[in-house]
């Protein structure tokens, strides 16, 4: 095979061969359970990430998240909690979400702010929110305050599949079709390249920052809804630390923390792999202090590998 | 004149496509302040930077007190004592004075801690020998643009320079920070340090500089003593070469007004007045930092007028955002390719089609299809050499990225067209196709604003030329009346007598 085409899938062979190693070491990998078990714990970080995916292609980062997650979560239990109709609390959770990133969105593009800083503002004032709303409890979904139709969104089955996965799939396919078949896509690669010249060619540069902070709230938001479906509670200490899983996956699909260089293809790999490596590391009985240094050490090597190509 | 310290000998540097400098010549005496003279882009730049060690000559001689050297690097010039301050100053704003002169070199203690002490009487006596009135505890970013560069001095000192390169000292500087200036220049001329003074202001050089040495197009015109000068010889010495290359400028019945500008200010470019028809190429000449590619910016949107009115069409319009111009008819091709004009990570079809991605839309989505066949008609057309319209920009020549620049522009179908130095950075042959072009736009009727430095593709190319001085328009020539000693003296600032 000619050395380009190998480069190109390079991440799905170290993903596939990755795999295969793990399968070696436990034969309960490849068994289906395990797959679907794999996938739908990949699903929260791969939505997040798949919006971190949009900030960090226009050069940006988004910290904000985790508070995200965990804001919009406590907000969708207490619609529920209070008797809303589940459609209307998990689409005024969605609207939360992305109006929080279009706060960070103005900070950044308005008021010429670092992502960094903005995104931790957010990020700060937004857990406060969240332990302020929930009076520092979760809220709880139980008795005759939980909705089955909710609950479903994060624990229920289709085909035997996990509702999450399915949602993963979407998220992708639409963030897919978005950046590679849209005006939307090529202004926020053109961004990413050259904000300069992207200025000089027209493009309303501070529209395009606000919308990927919004998509990538908006993105954080449902995590926040599916994980609080799936155990019929809204920690507000939830979602610490998911940032960095999530710029984890986005930096080993590949793309590039400069900005204007990676996809979103690259994006689902990274979370697969940290997925798995989570979910292999469980399998042998390593011990999650371990697993950490490992997670660490793994993301090292793929930055390396890639560096050198360049 | 006893023998000079430093002597440059032949000097040739080839870059990709360009042949940069051919067999120049450099002597640097001490005592004595050497102006270096040239039009933009006529290798000065380049030769300080060899004489600097930033690059290393490809043919030639160096020789330093009688014997010749080499220089590896930035460092063997400063270890020999040659300093240079450039336009762009180099100082670490939020450090001190103190700090900002001996960065990199400051005296130590036996414990290798930093003496201030020391450091900062070292300033003080550097300071007080150049006049600066400033303590050397204050942080260099609350000095003025004059100040600074007084800093850069105290460090080319502080360094035991014996030669010291000025390039375009005064660009930045008031009035008043001029004269300090010139009088430590003075200061610096007693003290027997070789100067090599750059600048475009022919006052000065009268009246600061005792020798002058010429470049044009890479070459070395000359080296005379100034008091064997005037102005009128030293301006045929910058431009007095023949139109050796071919412009095919093209007669064409002129249209109706496309571009009216009327008394357009702002913090750059001041009263600007001028008229634009279709079918009509206006050359704008002007030295660098004359408000040339600030008056286009104004035009595109991207700086904002203060005062002014421009009609397009008889239409009084407001542009405030390239969109806005975009959407108005004017499409603007930058001077800097790498910086503002390209983005370089992404493929020829993403950069041409990035101004007009709406034209290629079909229901929310983009037409590959479409884009595609429109991205390969101009590939085509325009000559482009690639291997694909997928091909990374980056990996394009120069020639080549600049067509796609063009054609980007041309992609959003505009009435006007500015093109700001069209041919910078392009080889020979890729220039020529590029006029062709401008022709062939010219023929359709579109107007075109030429932002150019040089005096060759101005002549050959525009209808009418104006100049640029000091952010005004200094001068309006037909093509009929132009000649390129007219041009450079309203370039310069010399009012017609």
């Amino acid at each position: 095979m000619n050395k380009k085409v190998l480069m190109k899938f390079k991440s799905i062979i170290g993903l596939v061969v990755f795999s295969f190693i793990v399968s070696l070491l436990s034969p309960r990998f490849l068994t289906l359970p395990n797959i679907l078990n794999v996938l739908r714990q990949t699903s929260i970080n791969s939505i997040i990430a798949a919006g971190m995916t949009f900030v960090i292609l226009t050069g940006g980062i988004d910290l904000s998240v985790g508070s995200i997650l965990a804001f919009s979560g406590a907000v969708s239990a207490y619609l529920i909690s209070s008797g809303v109709n589940v459609l209307l609390a998990v689409v005024m959770a969605l609207v939360i979400g992305a109006l929080a990133g279009c706060f960070s969105g103005i900070i950044i593009s308005k008021g010429k702010v670092q992502p960094f800083i903005a995104t931790l503002v957010t990020m700060t004032v937004l857990r406060g929110a969240t332990l302020v709303f929930s009076d520092g409890k979760p809220i709880t979904l139980a008795g005759d305050k939980t909705s089955e139709v909710f609950s479903n969104i994060g624990g229920g089955y289709f085909l035997k599949i996990p509702i999450p996965v399915y949602l993963m799939v979407l998220v992708f396919i639409v963030s897919y079709y978005v950046l590679t078949q849209t005006r939307m896509g090529r202004y926020i690669y053109a961004l990413g390249g050259n904000e300069e010249a992207s200025k000089l060619s027209g493009l309303k540069v501070s529209n395009i920052k606000l919308s990927v902070y919004a998509i990538s709230g908006f993105l954080a938001a449902l995590a926040g809804i599916i994980t609080t479906s799936r155990i019929s509670s809204a920690d507000p200490n939830a979602g610490i630390g998911y940032e960095l899983d999530a710029i984890a996956a986005v930096v080993l699909g590949g793309t590039s923390l400069a900005g204007g260089a990676g996809s979103i293809l690259g994006t689902i790999i990274g979370a697969l792999i940290i997925g798995i490596l989570n979910n292999a590391l469980n399998l042998l009985n390593v011990s999650s202090y371990y697993q950490m240094i490992a997670k660490g050490a793994v993301i090292l090597i793929a930055v390396l590998s890639d560096r050198k190509e360049k | 004149m006893n023998k000079p310290i430093f002597e440059m000998k032949g000097i040739v540097k080839e870059f990709p496509g360009v042949k940069a400098l051919d067999g120049v010549d450099l002597k640097i005496h001490q005592g004595r302040v050497m102006a270096l003279l040239g039009e933009n882009g006529a290798g000065k730049s380049t030769l300080m930077k060899i004489l600097s060690g930033v690059y290393q000559k490809d043919q030639g001689q160096l020789i330093y007190e009688g014997e010749e050297i080499h220089l590896k690097g930035p460092k063997d010039a400063q270890d020999l004592g040659i300093s240079i301050i450039h336009q762009e100053l180099n100082l670490i704003p939020h450090l001190t004075i103190g700090e900002n002169i001996f960065l990199g070199r400051e005296p130590v203690n036996k414990f290798k801690k930093i003496d201030w002490k020391k450091l900062y009487e070292d300033s003080e006596k550097l300071l007080k020998k150049l006049k600066v009135d400033k303590d050397p505890r204050q942080k260099v970013s609350q000095l003025s643009v004059g100040e600074q560069q007084m800093i850069e001095i105290a460090k080319a000192l502080s360094l035991h320079a014996k030669i010291i390169i000025m390039d375009e000292p005064t660009d930045a500087l008031t009035k008043k920070e001029t004269e300090s200036l010139f009088e430590v220049i003075d200061e610096l001329r007693k003290d027997e340090k070789g100067i090599v003074y750059i600048s475009h202001r022919l006052e000065e050089i009268f009246r600061m500089c005792d020798d002058v040495t010429v470049l044009r197009d890479g070459r070395f015109i000359g080296e005379d003593e100034v008091k064997n000068l005037d102005e009128n010889k030293l301006i045929e010495m910058m431009v007095g070469r023949k139109l050796t290359e071919q412009f095919p400028r093209i007669e064409v019945k002129k249209g109706e007004l496309a571009l009216e500008v009327k008394n357009l200010s702002n913090e750059y470019i001041k009263d600007i007045h001028f008229t634009l028809r279709k079918g009509e190429i206006l050359g704008i000449s002007g030295l660098m930092a004359s408000g040339r590619t600030e008056l286009a910016k104004t035009l595109y949107g991207v700086i904002q007028k203060i005062s002014g009115e421009i009609y397009i069409e008889g239409k009084k319009v407001e542009i405030k955002s390239p969109q806005q111009a975009l959407q108005k008819g004017i499409a603007y091709v930058s001077e800097d390719r790498k910086g503002e004009g390209l983005i370089l990570g992404l493929s020829v079809k993403e950069n041409m089609t990035i101004c007009s991605l709406e034209k290629f839309e079909e229901s929310l989505r983009i037409s590959s299809k479409k884009e595609k066949e429109a991205v390969k008609r101009y590939i085509g057309h325009m000559n482009i050499k690639t291997p694909s319209e997928n091909q990374k920009i980056k990996n394009l020549s120069g020639g080549n990225q600049q067509k796609v620049s063009i054609a980007k522009g041309l992609m959003t179908k505009p009435k006007i067209l500015i093109l700001d130095e069209p041919t910078r950075g392009v080889d020979v042959g890729a220039k020529k196709e590029i006029y062709d072009l401008i022709n062939e736009f010219k023929k359709e009727g579109m107007s075109i604003i030429m932002i150019s430095s040089e005096m060759p593709e101005v002549l050959g190319m525009s209808d009418r030329i104006l100049v640029m001085y000091q952010g005004r328009i200094s001068g309006e020539f037909s093509i009929e009346d132009a000649s390129q000693e007219k041009i450079m003296k309203c370039a310069v600032g010399i009012k017609e007598a």
